[in-house]
């Protein structure tokens, strides 16, 4: 594997498994602060189980498909995923979607945390339990599904695994610094960024598994990488400009 | 088979998400590729094209919706 795809893989697993970290961060924190720590660290425990025997049962059956045929399905899979985060980070960047806020889906799940019934004085507390599994486990799968797909694509699953871990150490261990959610996290130039990266590398090993030969080999994919962020920051402007024109007069100036 | 159905919609909003159209785009630049190289045709430029052309129409429905 050249260097660069795995200065590449490291980077988009970290940064994804990153983002989705401190969605996951913010439902733990909720919940954790209003109803006590123990229910929902068994629950994030729970769910980081699950995730571990998803990656560890499905990681090495994905070696035994030839590469051709994986990285087709890989590169599919990869381009329909990395399409829809760079759809959401273009509306975002564009005003078309409001921005992801750490701080009001932190107070939201705040109040339902306090409105639900209270959890009993001892034993295990099931609301905390299921808020905290369910909001890992969900979060969590998008990371596997990058670990698994890039990790196999490239034979290298032990490196997606590390930088998905330590994307995941780090923002655990900066939660616990803080104990409030991570709102200064630039998360949409984060989504966008990374579904560039899926997209470029989707484009890729599609197009290999499909029978390309592409022009420059390995290179090519900084040259897609290169034209896909000039088509979105294209897109982004064109987008700005016509919500901009469709305000009323006063609302522009 | 209400539980069947709620795993094969979680999953179907898992991979295909908010617009089917993105799917249905990259599956359309596939196999287009896989058709001209399979010919021995230059088929390289097919999915970068493909995927502007998906991400523009599925745009399009998106701030035309939220206009």
């Amino acid at each position: 594997m050249p260097v660069g795809h795995g200065v590449l893989l490291f980077l988009t697993t970290f940064f994804a498994s990153g983002v989705e970290a401190v969605e996951a961060l913010t439902i733990v924190l909720a919940v954790g602060v209003v109803r006590g720590w123990r229910s929902p660290l068994i629950g994030v425990g729970a769910a980081a189980l699950v995730l571990a025997v998803l990656v560890a049962a499905l990681g090495p059956a994905l070696r035994l498909i030839p590469i051709g045929t994986l990285r087709l399905v890989v590169g599919a899979l990869l381009l329909v995923f990395g399409l829809q985060w760079l759809r959401k980070a273009i509306l975002r960047s564009s005003g078309f979607k409001a921005m992801k806020d750490e701080g009001a889906a932190f107070r939201k799940g705040q109040e339902l945390a306090a409105s639900s019934s209270p959890a009993a004085p001892k034993g295990m507390d099931w609301y905390s339990f299921t808020i905290a599994f369910k909001g890992v486990l969900l979060e969590g799968l998008e990371v596997v599904f990058i670990v698994l797909t890039f990790g196999a694509a490239q034979r290298n699953l032990p490196l997606a695994a590390v930088a998905a871990a330590a994307a995941v150490a780090v923002v655990a261990a900066v939660g616990v610094l803080v104990r409030s959610p991570l709102e200064r996290v630039p998360e949409n130039a984060i989504k966008f960024a990374v579904g560039l990266l899926l997209t470029s590398f989707g484009v890729f090993w599609g197009g290999e598994g499909a029978g390309v030969e592409w022009p420059g080999s390995d290179l090519a994919i900084l040259g897609i990488l290169a034209f896909l962020a000039l088509v979105c920051a294209l897109l982004v402007r064109q987008l700005r400009r016509e919500r901009i024109a469709a305000l009323p007069a006063e609302a522009q100036a | 088979m209400r539980q069947v159905r709620a795993f094969g919609a979680f999953w179907w909003d898992f991979v295909v998400g908010d617009d089917w159209r993105v799917a249905a785009g990259v599956a359309a630049g596939l196999g287009l590729t896989g058709l001209l190289a399979h010919r021995d045709l230059a088929a390289w430029w097919v999915l970068p094209l493909a995927v502007v052309l998906t991400l523009v129409v599925s745009l399009r429905r998106a701030t035309r919706s939220t206009r």
